[in-house]
């Protein structure tokens, strides 16, 4: 075994267990810590695979954003120390049933159909993905890059007229 | 580097896929299953680059894929947090039991 593959392994069982105990704690806010775990682990395995600018932007977004503000949101809505109820027995054996159904299913396909990995190497420098992203020609993305930036415009505004607080004196 | 087999790293996703599943099905709080939502869509991030990276290393699909999915999770979880804050303020819940009646 040689020093990556178990580097690999380890980040994986970090990754897993991690979100394991995301979906399975009762505390509320401990839930979200461990789900933070879990994305940095998910960088880790981006930046093992070499894909450096995935990896930041993981960190960036996940982590720095979306994490922060879930755990914002908690603290707006919940008692963060007090335990959520317990899911009926009925529902979480049901769901454990169809979960390791379906993962025992989807595994067995991917396995039985044997990717064989092309060998070459891999060229994730940031100046081709930037060159790709804004490039107008038959592999160029610039046209879901501007849709993609329209739906955050919308997103942005969308959150702000349902977030807003209506003033009660307007009645 | 290329002595791990691309179905381990499948495994790993798919794994994640399922746990994001599990808390779906078992959790009635909103934050938590906008959670179990976040490790699916990272689970569907890794496949990406997984097969971009091994089967297809002249192509750059899956990494832009991969951003822009992270844009729309990035842009879902402030979206759905709005509604959860505002349906806070109306039912003093977020559990998706209580909040039945779409009225405001």
């Amino acid at each position: 075994m040689t020093a990556s593959q178990i580097i690999f392994y380890l980040i994986s069982a970090f990754i897993l267990s991690m979100g394991l105990l995301s979906v399975t704690s009762r505390k509320i806010f401990r839930s979200a810590i461990w789900l933070l775990f879990s994305l940095i682990g998910i960088a880790g395995l981006y930046f093992w695979m070499d894909v450096q600018f995935i990896a930041a932007v993981q960190i960036v977004v996940y982590v720095g954003g979306i994490v922060v503000l879930i755990i914002f949101s908690i603290f707006l809505t919940q008692q963060s120390g007090k335990e959520m109820p317990k899911a009926p027995l009925i529902r979480t054996i049901a769901g454990a049933l169809a979960v390791l159904f379906g993962f025992a299913f989807t595994y067995l396909l991917i396995d039985q159909y044997g990717f064989l990995p092309t060998g070459q190497a891999f060229d994730s420098d940031v100046a081709r993905i930037g060159n790709a992203m804004l490039n107008t020609d038959q592999d160029g993305y610039a046209l879901p890059f501007e849709v993609v930036s329209i739906l955050l415009l919308a997103a942005m505004v969308g959150c702000i007229v349902i977030a807003l607080k209506t003033k009660p004196e307007e009645k | 580097m290329s002595d791990v087999p691309v179905s381990h790293i499948l495994f790993v996703s798919t794994a994640l896929f399922f746990i994001g599943m599990y808390g779906l099905f078992t959790r009635r709080n909103m934050i938590t299953m906008l959670m179990a939502i976040e490790l699916i869509l990272n689970s569907v991030n890794i496949n990406f680059v997984a097969f971009n990276k091994y089967l297809y290393p002249e192509k750059l699909d899956g990494i832009f894929f991969t951003i822009f999915i992270v844009t729309i999770a990035a842009a879902e979880a402030a979206v759905a947090i709005a509604i959860i804050i505002n349906l806070y303020r109306s039912h003093k819940s977020i559990d998706v039991e209580d909040a039945t009646d779409m009225k405001y």
